[in-house]
Formats: C-alpha cells, structure tokens, sequence
C-alpha cells in the first residue's frame, strides 16, 4: 500500500474496506462494503486536513501527561476466583474456557 | 408540563443537607425519585436498570443511622445514577451493546466503590451510545434516549441516559465519560452541569476502556457545588489505573463559593463562530457580560487549531478504540457466534463481533484499524499525535493570558431524531468538546440560556476550560456564573 501522505486522500477502494475488515476481524456483508466505503471516505476526506498544518519536527505525544511508567508494588495479591472469572465466558467446560476446535484434522 | 426538573427544584448538597439535619429522609427522597423513573422512564428510556429495593434498603439504613445520631458521610442515602459503561457488581454493565447485554462484572468501578463508600446510592445504570461512541444517544442497543425538555429532540450524547436522568428528576446526580464531549454535550443539551475533569483526576479502573488516553469519568449534576462534591469524592491516586495522577483527592467544596478576584475569562476567537446557532452565542456573549459585572476581564484569545481538533480525534480516538475493543472475540465474556460445521476460529471472531457491535462501533473500528494498518500510520496516527502537541501547546500560550477559557459547549441546542444521520455530520457537533480531551485539561458545561424551537425551550450551555489539574479555578469561575445567571436559567426550570 502506498506511503506517500498526498495518496491517502485518494479514493478508498472497497478492496482496501474489505482488507480492512479483515484485519480488524469483522464479517461485513457484501451489500454493506459500498456504505462503509462511502462513510469512511467522506472522514478520511476531511482528516486530510491534518495535512495543511506544518507539523515537521514535532514531536508525537501519545498521551496528555507524559508521566513515568508506575509500578505496581511486588507483592502478590488476591486475583478473581475462577468462578468470578468464568461468570460471563460464552461455553464452559468444567473450569475451563471453552473453544472450537483450532486445528484442523491432520494439521 | 413546564419544564423537567419540577419534580426536584434542588440539587444534591441540599438534599444531602436535609437528610443531614432530619428534615427529610433518605427514604423520602429515594422513593420520590423511584416514582419519577416509574413514571417518565418508559417514554425517555434514560436507564436500562432501576434497582428500585436495593436503593430503599440502603436510604433505610442511612435514616437509622441519621435518627441514632451516627455521622453520615457526604452523599448519604444520594441515589446517584451510573453510565453503562462503568463496572458496578450491581445489575449488568452492557455499554448499550449487544456484544456485553449479559455482562455482570465481578468487581466495581473504582470511581462507583468510592461513591459507595460516600454513602451514594447507585439507583440505577443509564443507557448510552454504544460503547460511548456517539453524541446524540441514538446509537443505543435499547432504544434511544429522549430528552426531557423535548421528546422530539436527543438528549445528546453519549452520557445520553445520565443527563436525561438528572434533567428528568430521576435521580440526585449521575456519572457519565467523556472522551470528545460526551458528558459535557448532553449536559448542554439537557440543562444540567457536566464536568470533564482533568485527565488521571479520576481513576479509569471499571471503566470500559474506549480511547485510554481520552477517557474521563466526571460527574452531572444539578449545580456546580454538586459537581464539585462528587469530583471531591471520586478523584485521587488508584493503585489499580497506573495513569491516575499522584495527587490528593480534591477539596472543592471548601472553597466552590469563593468568588475569584481579578478573574480573566479568555473567549478564544474562533468558538464565536457564525455557524453556531445565534442562541448559542448569545449565550456566550450573556455569560461574558455577567463576568463583566462581576468585575472579571473578558480577553480574546487566538486558538487556530479549534477545527483541526476533529481531525486529530478522529484519528486517535478510532485507532485507540480499535485497539481497545480487539478483547471482544467471543471467547472469554461477550457475545460468541453459533458456527456452522466446518467453520473455523477466524469466522467465530469475525462473525461474534459483527454480530455483537452496531454500526457505528464496526465503522470506528475499521476506521482505526486503516490509519494504523502498515503504509498509513504515519501518514494517520502519527500525524494526529503530532497535532495533540501542537493542540496542547496551544491551550498552554492561551492559558498565559487567562485564567479559564469562555465559549460553546455545542453549535447547537439539541437536535432531532436524525437530524445528523450522516457519521461526518454527527463528529461535527463536537467541535468544542474534543480539544479538552486531546489536551487532557479539564471543562465543565453549564446552563446558561434557552433557545426556542417549535414552541418549547431547549437549554443552551456554555462550556468554560481551564488548564489541567486546574479544578478549582474551573468550578469556582462555573459558580460565580451560576449564580449571576441564575434569574435567567431558572426561568425554565434550570436550578441553579
């Protein structure tokens, strides 16, 4: 994919928003694609105004106050019971999680 | 009916006073707030749960305590209403989704156990857009919120149920999250007071994480002293959210009626645009002749980066969203997909969140996930990350000349259902909410004027900013305006 900052403006394909919901692990249906096509163009559209202002050199800043990393003292706490964690899981066997089947026969 | 608040013409710090010196009981009160959300929730659909017996149980228990002569702590027996996505054990915290509609937490919110333990009654949890992601309260997986002063219009959003609670008399306060405006806009829209509070003012723990470099927990209320008491209440260091300030709790009632001296109010010049509504702007021009009279100074200040500010936050807040929501696979808690034989566990992801997210929440998620996919994230985020700086500064150079920023909380007074169907459209209304957070200073919107649409008054608030940790200069400023606006807010039915 391109990774010059004039090209993002250019039309978003529905192969990029198909490619994208694959990523980010969403089933679109095909009738759908075009919608979110056209939405998200119209945003990315508009954020290309981040482009008129003369950022060169500025640093990022990721977070509002740029505190130190705090550690959490080393000493061991009472976590949730297994019970408490197992309360909302969607399929449970006995104490576990459980999940289909990852592997196909004969991987 | 006149206006919404004619079932409770008091704030909290009255109430709380009452119960303190035997005029009233908590029971009282609790009861009378429970008849108005028998009464009015089913047409403004503001929560998604009343815990009706267990908010009586524990008003009872405060009125024991009270005729014993024990000391009451500062909101005993208050039934304070709590945002759905904030982790209370009591009831289910769904963030309006269908992907968490069955979710029970096993913990409390940090912000809900300090309340608790404040003698605050949690009496219910209030809808929301989904997963916070909206301004109108429209986006809500149980139907959409109404506001009081309207049913026609929105409430605002996404603390749409919170603000359309405390408007509707349904409760003494409520707490929202604000990630780009969403306790402050529904403030404004509903009449009421909605304060951001500085970022790390207010544990994030329990709270369902959004954009975790955005996301607030504040109060809205019916008064600034409401406001202040509950920021009193819920901030200070938590052990348990590593990005929390390493301050005190604050001390704000102590000192929310001291007017402050020598006052500047910095009205930046680009939030008195002609595109706002003329009633919000009047509004504003009110709010600057009442400082005015106080003896305040009313200084212009520049702030060129206001409209880029939707362009950094909607960047930052998808891609941390994005990043924040990939949990939601079905496999540990939320909803899980039935696969067909044959299917594999790609599909169950994909399928379990398409099926449990809205609309609105797969298009953020897409859109967070594009800008920071390989070939664009410098071009996106980056870019974005660069602007916050630049935003940050900004506010800094502003906040040499004034003491507390004066202008809009929104364009508009509520609108109608629809009105902003278009994504685009609806990330526009935020124009003068999204900077505080991108900033992490702090804001608070309060009531300071009508406008008049079909025959019925809309509140208009204006929203004042100060620099971060800056709380008490912002809610004493908020006060004095409170008070010298109060002949016109409470007109219709606005308690000041």
């Amino acid at each position: 994919m391109p990774d010059n900052s004039n090209s993002k403006t250019a039309a978003l394909t529905t192969a990029q928003v198909t490619h994208v919901a694959k990523l980010a692990r969403l089933e679109v249906a095909p009738g759908r694609i075009e919608e979110y096509r056209t939405q998200l163009a119209a945003v990315l559209a508009h954020i290309a105004q981040l482009d008129a202002v003369d950022l060169t050199g500025v640093e990022p800043m990721a977070h509002p106050f740029e505190s130190h990393n705090r550690l959490a003292a080393d000493i061991p706490e009472e976590g949730l019971s297994i019970e408490a964690v197992l309360m909302n899981a969607p399929a449970v066997e006995g104490r576990f999680l459980a999940v289909p089947k990852v592997l196909a026969e004969g991987d | 009916m006149a206006s919404p608040t004619n079932h409770t013409p008091t704030d909290m710090t009255a109430l709380r006073d009452a119960v303190a010196t035997g005029t009233t009981s908590a029971e009282s009160i609790c009861a009378g707030m429970l008849a108005v959300a028998t009464e009015r929730n089913p047409q403004l659909n503001a929560f998604h749960e009343v815990f009706a017996e267990h908010t009586l149980n524990a008003a009872r228990r405060v009125d024991t305590d009270a005729k014993a002569g024990r000391p009451l702590p500062p909101l005993a027996g208050m039934p304070i209403a709590i945002k759905d996505n904030v982790a209370t054990t009591l009831g289910r915290t769904t963030c309006s989704s269908r992907m968490l509609e069955k979710y029970r937490s096993p913990f409390d919110a940090t912000a809900v156990e300090r309340l608790a333990r404040a003698g605050a009654v949690v009496i219910g949890k209030t809808n929301m857009d989904e997963f916070a992601m909206g301004s109108s309260g429209e986006h809500c997986k149980w139907g959409p919120v109404r506001n009081p002063w309207d049913n026609s219009r929105v409430p605002g959003g996404s603390s749409a149920g919170s603000a359309a609670a405390v408007a509707g008399g349904m409760c003494a306060a409520a707490i929202g999250s604000d990630t780009g405006g969403s306790i402050r806009q529904p403030a404004s829209f509903c009449g009421i007071v909605g304060l951001k509070p500085t970022y790390g003012r207010i544990s994030r723990w329990g709270l369902v994480a959004f954009g975790s470099s955005l996301d607030q927990i504040g109060p809205m209320t019916r008064s600034v002293r409401d406001a202040a008491l509950m920021l009193d209440v819920m901030s200070g260091i938590d052990e348990r959210d590593s990005t929390t300030a390493d301050r005190p709790p604050t001390e704000l009632s102590k000192t929310i009626e001291r007017p402050i001296d020598g006052l500047r109010v910095g009205i930046p010049r680009q939030y008195m645009s002609d595109a706002n509504d003329s009633e919000v702007n009047a509004a504003v021009n009110a709010a600057a002749d009442a400082y005015r009279a106080m003896g305040a100074t009313i200084v212009s200040v520049e702030l060129p980066l206001t409209d880029v500010g939707i362009s950094t936050y909607y960047v930052i807040a998808p891609a941390e969203a994005s990043s924040n929501l990939a949990r939601y696979d079905g496999i540990r808690y939320g909803h899980r997909a039935q696969l067909q034989p044959g299917e594999d566990l790609f599909t169950l992801y994909a399928r379990s969140r398409s099926e449990g997210f809205g609309p609105e929440v797969q298009r953020r998620i897409m859109l967070g996930t594009y800008m920071l996919s390989s070939g664009y994230y410098d071009a996106y985020y980056k870019r974005a990350l660069q602007m916050r700086r630049r935003i940050k500064q900004e506010f800094d150079q502003a906040f040499t000349a004034c003491d507390v920023l004066l202008g809009p909380t929104a364009p508009t007074p509520a609108f109608g259902f629809g009105a902003n169907s278009d994504p685009l459209a609806m990330y526009l209304c935020d124009v003068y909410t999204v900077n505080t957070n991108i900033a992490g200073i702090c804001g608070v919107s309060i009531p300071a004027g009508f406008a008049e649409r079909n025959g019925k008054h809309l509140p208009v608030g204006v929203q004042l900013q100060a620099n971060a940790f800056e709380e008490d200069r912002l809610l004493r400023a908020a006060r004095m305006l409170e008070r010298a606006l109060a002949p016109t807010t409470s007109a219709h039915g606005v308690h000041a």
